[in-house]
């Protein structure tokens, strides 16, 4: 069972916890599966979707899986709401409870503002990314994509590729997976990986060939577009030259790895198209795992007792 | 205090008998699946499809069935029920299908049973087995086939241990020491 109402990180959440999502999220699977793709599980419940950074997907997703729970989905979309007006976050977040929100769903260029938010409301609150602290709900899809594939994420050599430092995918997934028994490498101009990370039996590489050998799964970052000219690296050219994912690359690693990617993809960038698209990705099941996972997240919340 | 309401012959002796009762009330087993109720259900829906292979010499679909998600009282019980899997392999649409569960009591699981089983196709119809009718019905359902009625106070407990559990097939009623 869980023991918290609000799910804010990996970091907070033990092993116990982080398998029993995974297991309640194979069962969700297989109701999307089903002709009727929708149970009646949380009906009555209100979900509101508090974005107040751009996201399709995981928006979209959010919003599917509370509607597949039969909860009713309000998005709340900053551009149009009192926010721009200059309403404070805690007003907003207090006015969205008032309408009766059992699961609030937030996003926020801020690190902190769900657990600032869990505090303050009684509605359970799911962090959809905050800052560059966590994602917590990619890292378990991703942890259930990997399982699905592998059988098993103990003992697996997984890598991450690419802006580690502004990435709340990558820590997220670095919490996660080592609570689950993997080992992690991450592969990345020094610029873009924290020192801290090299301190926790994490092994860094900088050059892309020798951080490919013997790697189970590859996890492609996105080079955010917008961090371009800070002087992190030279230019995208430069990245995809020396960290891209190129196929005389790929054929570096295992035979039977699988590749993923948190998306949007930068293709050509990152990550080309004939691997992206290729036998090895499981790009799109990642999108179709993560309904399960956030199905199985709000389900086991609402079981949470105040 | 408990009290053993039936022993290994008896459940034995009451699942022969219902085999039977299914055979004869559907003229065979054509169309027939059995579907059971995570998890005591389930148990006892694979050894009533192998007394009907005995008596008929015809296999018949088994699936399991998880009601977790259907169920009333999501928001007053003390935790969340562990969901386990439903497998229902096969096309329930047209078919018979016979439900099987361990205990009737109130009645509620059953109704979550048939939202369920409802949204997994059109089934022809609906027959429900259970190994014991404790009473105390809170909703107007009723078996098809019984293993055995027991008269019971609300206070006391029914319990089915089955021995894919890792138990010994019986069955218990637990009361409790002070009568309330």
């Amino acid at each position: 069972m869980l023991t918290k109402k609000d799910l804010l990180g990996i970091k907070e959440l033990s092993v116990e916890e982080i398998n029993l999502i995974l297991d309640t999220a194979a069962v969700f699977k297989d109701v999307l599966g089903r002709d009727i793709k929708k149970v009646p599980t949380l009906r009555g419940k209100t979900t509101v979707n508090l974005f107040f950074e751009p996201s399709t997907r995981t928006r979209t997703s959010f919003e599917l899986a509370a509607k597949r729970l039969s909860t009713d989905v309000i998005n709340f979309s900053v551009p149009t709401s009192s926010v721009v007006k200059g309403e404070s976050l805690i007003d907003t977040a207090l006015t969205v409870q008032a309408l009766g929100a059992d699961f609030i769903i937030i996003r926020h260029s801020s690190s902190g503002v769900p657990h600032l938010l869990a505090k303050k409301l009684k509605a359970s609150v799911i962090n959809a990314g905050d800052g560059t602290n966590e994602h917590p709900t990619q890292a378990l899809l991703d942890a259930f994509t990997i399982r699905e594939k592998k059988e098993k994420i103990e003992g697996l050599e997984i890598a991450i590729v690419g802006d580690i430092a502004h990435s709340r995918v990558a820590k997220s997934n670095i919490y996660c997976l080592k609570k689950l028994g993997a080992k992690i490498r991450l592969i990345g101009p020094p610029t873009l990986i924290p020192k801290e990370l090299e301190r926790m039996d994490i092994d860094v590489f900088h050059n892309m060939e020798a951080g490919l050998k013997d790697v189970d799964v590859l996890m492609m970052l996105r080079i955010q577009m917008e961090r371009q000219g800070r002087g992190f690296f030279p230019s995208t050219k430069e990245y995809s030259r020396n960290w891209g994912l190129t196929s005389e690359r790929f054929s570096l690693a295992k035979d039977d790895v699988i590749v993923m990617h948190p998306g949007p993809m930068n293709r050509g960038v990152e990550i080309t198209s004939e691997i992206a698209d290729g036998p090895r990705s499981v790009i799109l099941e990642q999108v179709t795992n993560g309904l399960a996972v956030r199905m199985a997240v709000m389900y086991l919340l609402a079981g949470v007792k105040r | 205090m408990s009290k053993e309401l039936m022993n290994k012959m008896d459940i034995d002796r009451a699942l022969t008998r219902m085999a039977h009762e299914i055979i004869e009330k559907n003229k065979g087993t054509e169309k027939l699946c059995l579907v059971g109720i995570q998890r005591g259900g389930v148990h006892l829906a694979k050894r009533l499809a192998s007394k009907i292979k005995q008596i008929e010499k015809k296999d018949i679909p088994v699936g399991s069935l998880d009601i977790a998600f259907y169920r009333d009282d999501l928001n007053i019980r003390k935790e969340q029920p562990v969901v386990r899997r439903t497998e229902v392999l096969f096309e329930v649409t047209d078919l018979k299908i016979i439900l099987v569960d361990d205990v009737l009591f109130t009645g509620r699981s059953i109704r979550a049973a048939l939202d369920a089983l409802i949204d997994l196709g059109r089934p022809a119809s609906i027959q429900l087995v259970v190994l014991i009718d404790r009473g105390h019905r809170e909703l107007p359902i009723k078996a098809d086939y019984v293993g055995k009625n027991i008269p019971t106070a609300l206070s006391e407990t029914v319990e089915v241990q089955l021995v894919e559990e890792g138990l010994e097939d019986r069955v218990i009623l637990e009361s409790p020491l002070v009568p309330l």
